[in-house]
């Protein structure tokens, strides 16, 4: 018989014993729904958890130091390391280098020094961070009171709430635990003026005097007027590849004018390596995506620098999440399976109902393939539409999850969050499996179908 | 009345078939060392009381039961060596089935049980609807397509049953007591039926214990006993058919 003409039969039989049924199908729903459920819920998680890794740029970034600097793993305790005699300094031309490298987006130093502000006449002590134009989309500032910077080169400033917290006198942090004592404190700082106070380093010709030398460098103090335009409350991610921390945040560009003495600046003297270019402690090194991180950082390396990149973590997580996708998907099952044996069941019930019906089919011409097929087909079509119902309950369930969640959240004064997903094989993926099951359940259901003696069941009553 | 001698091959023939079963520890025989020749065209009526085993045979003339011993010629090949799928398509395509209790399926309308064989036999769509149709008219019943058998009368059941034998165009048919589950009037009119498509050249073989019907309508009757062929002879067409 064509497949078509079989399904019609199939179909027609399953709505001849409607209730029995669609409680299989149900069962087929429940399982499939379960299923989903919780392996939409891992890939929710998953999700979630790379989008917001990756906004943090801690998995496409690649973090240089000069080689001589490098304090991260692989660089083994300071007393086994041996001294570069003459290190490749990590400064503006090697900045340039590497930003030519393929793949690579960005460079950007970290720039992170401590000094004092004024604000309403009052000194504060503080470090200052540097904010490349990137860390807008990292995720950091989500739910920020204010805005971000009005341009790479704006003088406006972003204030850590622990900072911020300072200049309004709360340190108690009381006004900043509820949503209206946070709107005040945001209303009396945003779009105030506060001035930096810092170190600005300053080239001085080697002594001799001949005037082509770098004979070190001085140290001027300076004063810059920024405009607060927002507080965030999360500290940006600090470490590597982050953005370092700092609970004064500036734009990068406007940090990198300031020519603030950093700690570096001390020690390329002491190590007398000095040049009369800034060099930099390090350089986070950002590219198109995970997957070249590892090329680049070895490409850095040649260049006679220190590369370090936390993709190995990254890895490390994918692993974690595919073995928390199978033990859910083992879970989710186990309701499947109890619905195969509603489907066994069932079929076993129609042959007995059927008998006659199978003598007639056999009687009328019908081969034995042709018997068995038609029980796997109906078999298959519980199957599809209880895996099509279950990935719509399932789907119905990681909504209210991902609902609950955001209410809970919300009441936490978090940003929302979308905990649960239905990509494409999942959804394919759920009714194939769906439908592989039911024919498993039906083979025995099938195969006992058509291997009936026609006389016998043509005589049955 | 065609012949046992005519030039053409037979429709059926059997040669020293029998059908035994295990029943315990013994073995019994329903079908006895029977050889029969039924010629193509003919109306054949087998004769015999209850467990004389003419249903066996009929069952092993249609290819739904194999003997377990003799040889069973139909359409140019041996049925006792046919497998499993070449016995179906045998079914599907050579000898057409009607029963005492119609075995229609309930669920499906008159229309779809007449359809059911053309579905197995994977006739085209355009084609089935042409067929069926045809089949319908020939049993007068063109009219109720759209019914279920549950709201038709015995007669009106077993003639659907015979459009359903009917509709791949088989060349035997062959009938268990069409006429088992029906008053005389409308037994009547079916066996006028059958008599009707055997004239248009089918091969028939009935199996009955009626047989003032028999002896009206069948060319030959063919009487069992204890499973085995007592007598063969040709009706007497006392009351004629009409």
């Amino acid at each position: 018989m064509k497949l078509r003409d079989m399904t019609e039969l199939a179909v027609r039989n399953l709505r001849e014993a409607m209730l029995r049924n669609s409680l299989t199908t149900l069962g087929v729903a429940v399982g499939v729904a379960s299923l989903v459920a919780m392996l939409s819920l891992g890939v929710g998680l998953q999700q979630l958890a790379n989008s917001r890794l990756t906004k943090s740029g801690l998995f496409d970034s690649i973090f240089v130091t000069p080689k001589t600097n490098l304090r991260g793993p692989g660089g083994g305790p300071p007393a086994t390391r041996q001294p570069a005699a003459k290190a490749r300094p990590l400064d503006a031309d090697a900045r340039a280098e590497i930003a030519r490298l393929p793949d690579v987006i960005e460079v950007y130093p970290q720039i992170r020094f401590f000094t004092e502000v004024r604000f309403d006449g009052k000194p504060f002590a503080t470090t200052v961070a540097g904010m490349p134009e990137s860390s807008k989309s990292s995720g950091a500032f989500d739910g920020m009171q204010g805005s971000f910077f009005s341009s790479a080169t704006a003088e406006e400033a972003i204030l850590q709430i622990e900072l911020a917290k300072e200049l309004t006198g709360d340190t108690s942090g009381q006004a900043a635990k509820d949503p209206s004592g946070k709107d005040r404190m945001g209303r009396g700082l945003i779009g105030k003026d506060l001035v930096l106070r810092y170190a600005e380093r300053q080239a001085l010709p080697a002594e001799g005097g001949d005037g082509g030398g770098f004979g070190g460098f001085s140290v001027v103090p300076r004063e810059k007027h920024l405009r607060i335009v927002g507080i965030v409350e999360t500290e940006p991610a600090s470490g590597f590849g982050g953005f370092g921390s700092g609970r004064l945040l500036i734009p990068l560009d406007v940090a990198e004018t300031l020519r603030a003495a950093q700690i570096n600046d001390l020690r390329d003297i002491l190590r007398d390596t000095p040049s009369d270019k800034p060099s930099y402690a390090s350089l986070t090194v950002r590219v198109k995506s995970p997957s070249q991180v590892d090329a680049t950082e070895a490409k850095i390396k040649e260049m006679g620098f220190g590369a370090f990149s936390l993709l190995d973590a990254s890895k490390s997580l994918r692993i974690f999440f595919s073995v928390f996708d199978l033990l859910l998907g083992i879970f989710g099952s186990l309701a499947l399976a109890v619905a195969t044996l509603g489907i066994i069941n069932t079929l076993v019930m129609a042959i007995l109902e059927r008998r006659r019906e199978i003598g007639v089919l056999k009687a009328l011409g019908a081969a034995d393939s042709d018997v068995r097929q038609l029980f796997f087909v109906e078999a298959g079509v519980m199957g599809f539409s209880g895996g099509l119902l279950g990935v719509f309950f399932g789907w119905l369930i990681g909504r209210a999850l991902t609902l609950g969640t955001n209410i809970y959240l919300k009441r936490q004064d978090l940003p929302g969050v979308d905990i649960a997903a239905i990509p494409w094989w999942l959804f394919a993926g759920a009714i194939g499996f769906a439908v592989f099951v039911s024919l498993v359940a039906g083979l025995y259901p099938a195969s006992r179908a058509a291997k009936l003696n026609p006389v016998d069941a043509l005589r049955y009553e | 009345m065609p012949t046992e001698t005519s030039a053409t091959p037979p429709a059926i023939h059997l040669e020293q078939v029998s059908r035994q079963y295990a029943m315990g520890e013994s073995a019994i025989r329903a079908v006895d060392d029977v050889s029969l020749t039924v010629p193509k065209g003919e109306f054949l009526a087998l004769l015999g009381s209850s467990g004389s085993g003419k249903s066996t045979l009929l069952n092993l003339m249609a290819g739904l039961d194999r003997p377990t011993s003799g040889a069973i010629h139909a359409a140019g090949r041996n049925l006792a060596e046919l497998s499993a799928l070449e016995l179906a398509r045998y079914r599907r395509h050579t000898i057409g089935m009607v029963f005492q209790s119609f075995n229609l399926l309930p669920r499906m309308t008159l229309e779809e049980n007449v359809e059911l064989p053309l579905r197995l036999a994977e006739v085209e769509r355009g084609e089935r609807a042409t067929r069926v149709r045809e089949a319908l008219d020939r049993v007068k019943l063109s009219k109720r397509t759209g019914h279920r058998p549950s709201e038709l009368s015995g007669g009106e059941q077993q003639r659907t049953a015979i459009a359903r034998a009917l509709v791949n165009r088989p060349q035997i048919l062959l009938a268990d007591e069409p006429t088992g589950n029906l008053d005389s009037a409308t037994g009547e009119t079916i066996m006028n039926l059958l008599r009707e498509i055997q004239s248009a050249g089918m091969t028939i073989v009935m199996v009955t214990h009626e047989r003032p019907l028999a002896e009206r309508f069948a060319d030959r009757l063919a009487i069992m006993g204890d499973g085995k062929l007592l007598t063969t002879s040709p009706a007497q067409k006392s009351g004629g058919a009409q």
